[in-house]
C-alpha cells in the first residue's frame, strides 16, 4: 500500500506491506479501510476516512487503475494487489 | 420554466456509478485505467496523449509565450508544478511533435521557515528537489522565503506594460525561425542557496511576521503575497519575462470562491485567469489551469513524475480553521457527488474580465500596495463599501465615548479587546491623519490606518487581522511612506497642476 502525500497520518511511512488476516469471505476495500483505520492510522482519522469511504479529495488506485473502474468500495482484494492512496488536498 | 406553483419533484441529477466497462472510450481497444470527468474512461496511452495535448493547446491558444523567450517555472515541489515541469521538459525534447521553443529556468521557493519546519527537514526536501531539477538539465535556483525581508521596494513599482498586439506573436515566430533557432539552453548558472545558509534570526523574523497575523486566513493570504513578490523579484533579477505557475483547475476553482469570500471579487480575473499582467513587465501564466487535481495525480503516478511533499501552513488544519480550507472542503465534497462542479466553476472563471478603468500605466497610487491590483476602494456615496465605512465609524465613535471620531493611536489601545480600534476615518481622511495629528505618531513607521488608504479591500482585511504592521518587511513600509508623501504632495500642489486636457 502506498500513500502519496497522506503519509503524514501514517508516521511518515509511505509504503506499507500489509498482510491481512484470513477470513471466510474475501476482503473488500470497505473492510480494508476499516482495518487501516484500526491498525495503521496514527492520527486524525477524519483526514483520511469519512464514514464508509475515503475522504473526498483522496484518490484510490488499485493496481494503477482508478478504483471507480473496479467497483470502488465493493472491489474484492486479491493477493499481491497494490493499493495507492493519493491526497490531492492542501490540508493533509 | 420557473413558475410560482411549480414543485420540483425530480431528484437532483447525480453521477451514476460507473458500470464496470473496461474499454477505453477513445481507442476502444486498451484497458481503461483512468476515469476523467464523469464517465470517460481512458487507457494509459490515450490518457497520456490527452494530457500532453492539453498542455500544448493551452500554450498555443493563448499566444503569450514567444519563441526564444526566457520563462521561469515556479515549482513548489507539489504535484501540479512538478507535472508542469515534466510537460515543459518533454515539450523541449528533440523528438517532440512541435517542439516548445522557449528557454525555461526553475525557481523553488523554500517556505519551510514560515511554516516552522526544522532545518534538517528543509535541507532534505531542498536536496530532493534539487536532484529532481538536476535531472531535467534546466538551470534552477533555490530561494528561501526569508529573502523577502530584503527585497528592494522597486518590487512594488509596476513597470510599464509591454504591450504586444496579436500580430507581434507571428512576427516573433518568424524572426525566431529565421535566426536559426539555436538550442533553447540558457547560459544561466544556477545559484544554489541551501536553506542551511539562512540565518536563524531571519527565520525568526519571518516567523514573527507570519505570526503577527492572527487568523490562518490572513496568514495564508500574507504568505501568498510575499511569495509572489519574491517570485517576481527573482524573475526580474535573473532576466526572465514570464513566470509559469502550477495552479490546477481544482485549486483555481477553490481560489475563485475563496477570493469572493475574501473580498477580492474585483481581482478575480487576474487571480484565476490564464495570464496575470498586474506586474507590468513580468507576466504570470497558468498553463495547468485546465487540469483537475485528479488528472495530475494520475499522470504523476502512472508516468513516474517525481514530486516532493512539503508541509504548508494548512497541512492537517481542520476544515473550519480558515476560509481557504473551508472552501476547499466544500468544493471537494461537492465534487465527489457532482463531478462537474470544478469544471463549471472553471468555465465561469474563464468568462471573467477586468473592466479597464484606467490605463495600465496609471499612477502607482492607483494600485494596491500588497497585491498590485487596481484599487477598488473608491467609496462612492451609494456603494456598499461606503456603508461599511460609515457603520465602522459609528461603532468606533460610540465605543470611544466622548473623544472625537478620529480615535487615538493604535499603540495605546493595543491592549484593548476590540480589534478595530484604529484610526477609523474613511479612506479619504487617512491623508490628514498621516500628517501628524497627535493621534497617529506619524514620524515612525506606517500605522495600519495609514496603510489602509493604499490597499485594496481584501488586503485591508488582511492587515486588519495583523496585530502590528511594523513587522512587515522594510520594502513594503518604505514604499507605503513614499506613496503617502507623494499623494500628500499632490494634494498640496494639486490646483497648480495642469491637466493633460489643457
Amino acid at each position: 500500500m502506498h500513500l502519496g502525500g497522506a503519509e503524514l497520518l501514517f508516521n511518515g511511512v509511505k509504503k506499507h506491506h500489509v498482510d491481512l488476516p484470513s477470513q471466510s469471505e474475501p476482503w473488500d476495500v470497505k473492510q480494508l479501510l476499516v482495518w487501516i483505520q484500526r491498525n495503521l492510522l496514527r492520527e486524525r482519522p477524519e483526514l483520511f476516512v469519512q464514514g464508509d469511504s475515503v475522504r473526498p479529495g483522496i484518490l484510490v488506485l488499485i493496481n494503477d487503475a482508478d478504483w471507480e473502474l473496479m467497483g470502488e468500495l465493493d472491489y474484492q482484494l486479491q493477493d499481491q494487489d497494490n493499493v495507492v492512496f493519493i491526497s490531492t488536498l492542501h490540508g493533509g | 420554466m420557473c413558475q410560482v406553483e411549480e414543485d420540483y419533484h425530480e431528484p437532483l441529477q447525480r453521477a451514476d456509478p460507473l458500470s464496470v466497462s473496461k474499454k477505453c472510450v477513445k481507442c476502444k481497444e486498451g484497458t481503461a485505467a483512468v476515469v476523467i470527468r464523469a464517465g470517460d474512461a481512458f487507457c494509459r496511452v490515450c490518457f497520456k496523449e490527452y494530457f500532453i495535448h492539453k498542455f500544448r493547446a493551452m500554450l498555443g491558444k493563448n499566444r503569450v509565450i514567444f519563441p526564444g523567450e526566457k520563462v521561469l517555472l515556479a515549482v513548489s515541489g507539489g504535484a501540479s508544478s512538478c507535472s508542469m515541469l515534466r510537460q515543459v521538459q518533454e515539450g523541449l525534447s528533440q523528438n517532440a511533435h512541435k517542439k516548445l521553443r522557449f528557454s525555461p529556468g526553475i525557481v523553488f521557493i523554500d517556505e519551510g521557515g514560515a511554516v516552522g519546519q526544522a532545518v534538517e527537514d528543509r535541507r532534505r526536501a531542498a536536496a530532493e528537489l534539487q536532484a529532481v531539477f538536476t535531472a531535467t538539465g534546466l538551470p534552477f535556483v533555490t530561494v528561501p522565503l526569508e529573502e523577502v525581508l530584503d527585497l528592494p521596494s522597486s518590487v512594488l513599482a509596476a513597470a510599464s506594460l509591454v504591450a504586444s498586439g496579436t500580430g507581434a506573436y507571428k512576427a516573433a515566430v518568424g524572426d525566431f525561425v529565421r535566426s536559426g533557432a539555436a538550442g533553447c539552453r540558457t547560459s544561466l548558472d544556477p545559484e544554489r542557496r541551501a536553506p542551511a545558509d539562512v540565518q536563524e534570526s531571519r527565520t525568526r523574523s519571518l516567523q514573527q511576521l507570519i505570526g503577527s497575523a492572527k487568523t490562518l486566513t490572513a496568514r495564508e493570504d500574507l504568505l501568498s503575497t510575499l511569495r509572489q513578490h519574491l517570485l517576481v523579484h527573482t524573475a526580474r533579477s535573473e532576466g526572465y519575462s514570464k513566470v509559469m505557475l502550477g495552479d490546477n483547475c481544482t485549486r483555481l476553482a477553490i481560489k475563485l470562491l475563496t477570493s469572493i469570500s475574501l473580498g477580492r471579487g474585483a481581482q478575480l480575473a487576474q487571480d484565476t485567469g490564464f495570464s496575470d499582467s498586474r506586474y507590468g513587465d513580468i507576466l504570470l501564466v497558468r498553463p495547468m489551469r485546465d487540469y483537475s487535481a485528479k488528472e495530475i495525480a494520475y499522470y504523476n503516478r502512472l508516468f513516474g513524475v517525481p514530486s516532493v511533499f512539503i508541509p504548508g501552513l494548512e497541512t492537517k488544519a481542520t476544515d473550519k480553521s480558515s476560509i481557504q480550507r473551508l472552501t476547499e472542503s466544500f468544493v471537494t465534497k461537492l465534487q465527489a457527488d457532482f463531478p462537474s462542479t470544478v469544471s463549471t466553476i472553471y468555465r465561469t472563471s474563464e468568462k471573467l474580465q477586468t473592466a479597464c478603468r484606467s490605463s495600465s500605466t496609471a499612477d502607482l497610487c492607483d494600485r494596491c500596495l500588497l497585491c498590485m491590483c487596481a484599487l477598488d476602494t473608491a467609496a462612492e456615496n451609494a456603494s456598499a463599501f461606503k456603508a461599511t465605512l460609515i457603520s465602522e465609524q459609528l461603532s468606533q465613535a460610540q465605543a470611544a465615548g466622548d473623544t472625537s471620531v478620529v480615535t487615538p493611536a493604535p499603540k495605546e489601545h493595543e491592549s484593548a479587546a476590540a480589534i478595530g480600534k484604529r484610526c477609523t476615518s474613511g479612506a479619504e481622511d487617512c491623508g490628514n491623519a498621516a500628517s501628524g495629528e497627535g493621534c497617529c505618531s506619524s514620524a515612525k513607521g506606517a500605522e495600519s490606518s495609514d496603510l489602509r488608504s493604499l490597499l485594496c479591500y481584501s488586503c485591508q482585511l488582511t492587515i486588519r487581522d495583523m496585530s502590528s504592521v511594523e513587522r512587515l518587511p522594510h520594502y513594503i513600509l518604505s514604499e507605503a511612506q513614499r506613496r503617502q508623501r507623494r499623494s500628500q504632495m499632490r494634494e498640496e500642489i494639486g490646483e497648480f497642476l495642469l491637466d493633460a486636457a489643457d
